[in-house]
């Protein structure tokens, strides 16, 4: 298993809008689904998930409600506002356009810079 | 109460947090369990992978919008609790606090309403004071009051300016029985309408009554109109008799009106005015003149109007107008005689808060240290250290606050006090209030404190080295902390050591001013101003005659040894300077010497125990048709003979006569301007001339101006009542007002330097006071955490004197450093104190070293009971503290 790096700056909030944004979820759901979807090579402190999730809920790109799960209790469950999805897809778009120009840079064989 | 606690209570946010967070920790140990982890196991292991829960929490509540609120909430809850639960800290620091800010916002009350607030006439920043201005300069200056012919011309003429005008006067009211003298302005007509006001009854003047000839016709001040005629609206309308002459009342003065800051009894309209000098554009008393800029007009425009009425009024008179314009300035209070001695107050009331501000802020270090367990233990419960820092800091700022409130509280006391104190008159003491601004700078003031000395101690919250703290049982002292408290006491002791200087250099100058001898004898002098009958001003002769009689007739009051006429009275405001010569000829005004001239009777000498040093004073011989005679002081004698025998020699006095004037006698120097500022005064030569030989056309001016002076065998107060009735005259409306003492008038001289003395004595008593406190404070609270070590240097073999030095000799560094650094601070002190009060001279080795000797008795003695105590110690007690 590959050593598990820390999370770029920003990216948690970023990585927390696209999760949600597949339907309404509680905090425990989306600490496991980052696990998984990362392939473990993200490592997500627990820690700073609900202060993240707080943060977005104040600023208005989530919602949450209080529902039952399918074990029958009582849990906080997050959904993306219409704010949620504007800032969801900026950034989203914002990431790639870094994503590719990092990718652009890194293609480059050494040398051919001069 | 229910209120504190339902915000003080955890919100519904905060139950839902602590709910998601429990569903969290559930669900992540049952996963684990379903791998095969005890129950017990995975709850732990699901707790540690989520992070301490407080920690978890705080970060959330701080991810929310409203948390400063809930938090200061919650600070200001904690603070008055933990006030409350220190009773003796609290009283000790509110009471320093309120003496503090009390003390400053009673300082800041009078500047604001004498110096700093606007004048109290509707839209007082379109007002506008309006001199005659030359392009030569003399040595008062290139600026003079109006000519009243200037003021009718330059009021026709101007677009841009309402205008109006003033002049002092006053005059006897009433007849036989009941005549007084009463202050009195003549006004121009529309006064009241430029100042925006209106009369509270009845009307302005008309300007058909500003002018000569009219029927006379008075506005009585409210004052007046209520002291003397039960303020009857009925009184609007009739007749009263001023100056011997009936005048229509025609107005009452609005209520609170003051005109350059005093109530006036009576205004007649100044286009009335008889005087010769009213029609002279050239040598003439002058009038005040202050006007409102039109709607629309600027000061700039204003001003630019004026020079170019000026340039033609020149060309039309110049004789008299040539090189002469007009200046407009913006309308400003009188306040020059009292700014210095207010701003000098303040700041010395300023230097109290900081050593009360010093004085806190060292007990709440003494808390905060003793309070290290705590903090720590808040930190390990999930605090962040910003948070410590702000919940110190709130702490702080109610303790600033309660302190403020208590000091505004004190200063709506001691305002009132203090003005009574005040010596002479306050200027616009109507307009020293506590209001909004007094309240809102107190406030800031308050906050600002509570941060002062709030910060060090907030700062002390501790980051890292948790576990030491708490370790450490909150014993241990760092060189570090040592220090800071250090500093608060040297600070205190160097702020005092400022205040205390300074009131031993007034003291000094005080004493040595009191010593001074004023030439003349104080003791048992009455003088006092008096007006003629009104209607003996008519002719020369029947003045003459009604002084003499004055004089006989006081001569025969039992108890009055001696009488006198004189116009201007030592230590006692105005003062006739004139140029003289000792050759004959052209001489310009400017390049004359100038002496204080006086005009006397005879026994002028008798009545005030002036010294006779050489030839004779004044006789009844001297009269108009003798040669006119003069008798000058030393110091005249001096400079216009350089010592040589002035006696038989003659000197030249323009203003006075153009023939030489024969000096018969020599006098001693009396100090005219004072103790405190004669030495230095730029007219000091004296001459005395015999009010007989006044020529005719001046008696007028001269019996509006004599005062009689009566030297007595018994308390000279003892004397005014028969004196009143004696001089009364056949006519019965001759009245005496002004009556003072000499010795009050030389106490008077020397009142600022007293009043400050005084004030600057409290303060400074009240600093080493907080600053023995404070050493005293700290001292005891850092011998206390050393009594362990103390316990084992005596098991060690110290003796109690070895512990005793140990402990002063720590004390003393504080001290010696306060009182160098204090030093340093006073003699900028002092340099502002020898600018700004008459009298103070420079560094006075003997008061340096008396203040600071008591200073550090006063400190030694705060550091010598902890000390003491401190070599009592029982070891064995000590050791098992530990």
């Amino acid at each position: 298993m590959p050593p598990k790096s820390d999370l770029p700056q920003g990216t948690l909030d970023l990585l927390i809008l696209k999760t949600v944004a597949m339907g309404p979820v509680h905090g425990y759901a989306i600490g496991q689904r980052l696990q998984q979807v990362s392939r473990d090579v993200v490592q997500v402190p627990q820690g700073s998930l609900y202060p993240a999730l707080h943060r977005l809920e104040t600023r208005g790109y989530l919602a949450a409600d209080w529902k039952l799960t399918e074990t029958g209790r009582e849990a906080k469950f997050y959904h993306l506002t219409r704010k949620g999805r504007v800032q969801l897809e900026t950034e989203a778009e914002s990431w790639k356009r870094l994503a590719e120009a990092v990718g652009l840079i890194l293609q480059v064989p050494e040398g051919a810079a001069e | 109460m229910s209120r504190w606690r339902h915000l003080w209570f955890r919100s519904r946010s905060e139950q839902q947090l602590e709910k998601e967070l429990q569903f969290h920790l559930e669900l992540h140990a049952e996963e684990l369990v379903a791998r095969g982890y005890e129950p017990e196991e995975a709850r732990r292991l699901a707790r540690l992978e989520l992070g301490g829960p407080e920690q978890v929490k705080e970060a959330c509540r701080d991810s929310r919008g409203t948390r400063w609120l809930e938090d200061f909430v919650q600070d200001l809850k904690y603070a008055v609790r933990g006030l409350r639960r220190q009773p003796a800290f609290s009283t000790v620091a509110l009471l320093t606090l309120a003496l503090g800010i009390g003390a400053a916002t009673v300082m800041f009350t009078i500047v604001n309403g004498v110096l700093l607030k606007p004048l109290a006439y509707p839209q007082p920043d379109r007002l506008a004071a309006l001199q005659e201005q030359t392009q030569f300069s003399t040595r008062f200056g290139n600026r003079w009051a109006f000519a009243y012919p200037n003021f009718l011309d330059v009021q026709r003429a101007s677009q841009s300016l309402e205008m109006a005008a003033w002049r002092f006067s006053g005059g006897t009211f009433g007849s036989r029985g009941d005549a007084e003298y009463v202050s009195a302005r003549q006004i121009s007509a529309g006064l009241f309408a430029v100042l925006h006001l209106t009369p509270a009854l009845g009307r302005d003047f008309l300007p058909s009554e500003d002018a000569r000839g009219a029927a006379a016709a008075v506005i009585l001040g409210q004052g007046f109109w209520h002291r003397r005629f039960g303020a009857d609206p009925a009184i609007l309308g009739t007749s009263i008799l001023f100056e011997g002459k009936p005048h229509t009342v025609v107005g009452i003065a609005p209520i609170g009106f003051r005109l350059d800051d005093e109530a006036v009894d009576v205004y007649t309209p100044l286009g009335q005015s008889t005087e010769p000098v009213m029609s002279i554009r050239g040598a003439h008393p002058g009038i005040n003149v202050i006007a409102r800029l039109r709607e629309g007009a600027s000061l700039a425009q204003a001003q630019a109007e004026l020079s170019l009425i000026g340039s033609q009024l020149a060309r039309q008179y110049p004789d008299s107008n040539k090189e002469r314009s007009f200046v407009a300035e913006p309308l400003k209070p009188q306040v020059d005689d009292v700014r210095s001695t207010l701003w000098l107050l303040l700041g010395a009331a300023g230097i109290l808060l900081l050593i009360a501000c010093a004085n806190v802020a060292s007990l709440l270090l003494v808390r905060a240290v003793a309070r290290e367990r705590e903090l720590a233990m808040r930190v390990a419960l999930g605090a962040g250290r910003a948070r410590l820092i702000r919940q110190c800091l709130t702490e702080s700022a109610v303790l600033g606050l309660a302190g403020g409130l208590s000091g505004v509280l004190l200063a709506a006391f001691g305002v009132r006090p203090f003005l009574y104190f005040w010596p002479g008159s306050m200027p616009r003491v109507d307009e020293i209030r506590l209001d909004w601004r007094v309240v809102l700078a107190a406030v800031g003031v308050s906050l600002a404190c509570g941060f002062l000395f709030g910060l060090m101690p907030a700062l002390r919250a501790p980051s890292r080295g948790l576990d030491r703290s708490l370790r450490a049982g909150g014993r241990t002292l760092s060189g570090a902390s040592r220090r800071v408290h250090g500093g608060f006491v040297i600070v205190q002791l160097a702020l005092a050591v400022v205040l205390l200087v300074s009131a031993g250099m007034l003291g000094r100058t005080l004493l040595r001013l009191s010593a001074l001898d004023p030439g003349l004898n104080i003791r048992n002098v009455l003088v006092t101003r008096m007006a003629l009958s009104p209607t003996a001003v008519t002719e020369p002769a029947k003045m003459r005659s009604n002084w003499r009689d004055v004089l006989d007739r006081a001569r025969q009051v039992p108890g009055v040894e001696a009488v006198s006429l004189v116009d201007t009275v030592p230590m006692r405001e105005g003062n006739n300077q004139l140029g003289y010569a000792a050759t004959p000829g052209v001489t310009a005004p400017n390049d004359l010497n100038l002496a204080l001239a006086t005009s006397v009777t005879p026994d002028y000498l008798n009545v005030m125990g002036i010294a006779l040093r050489a030839g004779r004073f004044f006789t009844e011989e001297d009269r108009l048709d003798s040669a006119p005679v003069i008798v000058i002081d030393e110091v005249m004698a001096q400079r216009a003979f350089r010592g040589q025998e002035a006696v038989g020699r003659h000197l030249w006095i323009p203003d006075m006569s153009a023939s030489a004037l024969l000096v018969v006698g020599v006098v001693s120097h009396v100090r005219h301007w004072g103790p405190a500022i004669d030495d230095q005064a730029s007219v000091r030569a004296q001459f005395y001339y015999p009010f007989a030989q006044v020529p005719d056309r001046l008696v007028r001016r001269w019996s509006e101006l004599m005062s009689v002076a009566v030297r007595t065998n018994r308390p000279p107060m003892s004397v005014v009542e028969p004196l009143t009735n004696a001089v009364r005259g056949s006519t019965g409306d001759q009245v005496l007002y002004e009556i003072r003492t000499m010795e009050q008038l030389a106490t008077s001289m020397l009142a600022r330097q007293r009043f400050l003395l005084f004030l600057f004595g409290l303060f400074a008593g009240l600093a080493l006071l907080l600053a023995c406190i404070g050493i005293y404070g700290v001292m005891a609270y850092l011998t206390g955490r050393r009594v362990p070590e103390f316990g084992v240097r005596i098991a060690m073999g110290a003796t109690a004197a070895d512990l005793l030095r140990l402990v002063l000799r720590q004390g003393f560094g504080m001290i010696a450093a306060g009182v160098v650094l204090g030093l340093a601070a006073a003699w900028g002190a002092m340099r502002l104190l020898q600018h700004l009060v008459d009298g103070v001279q420079r560094t006075e080795p003997a008061t340096l070293l008396a203040m600071t000797g008591l200073l550090v008795a006063a400190a030694l003695f705060a550091t010598y009971v902890p000390a003491r105590r401190a070599s009592r110690i029982d070891p064995v007690g000590a050791l098992r503290q530990e």
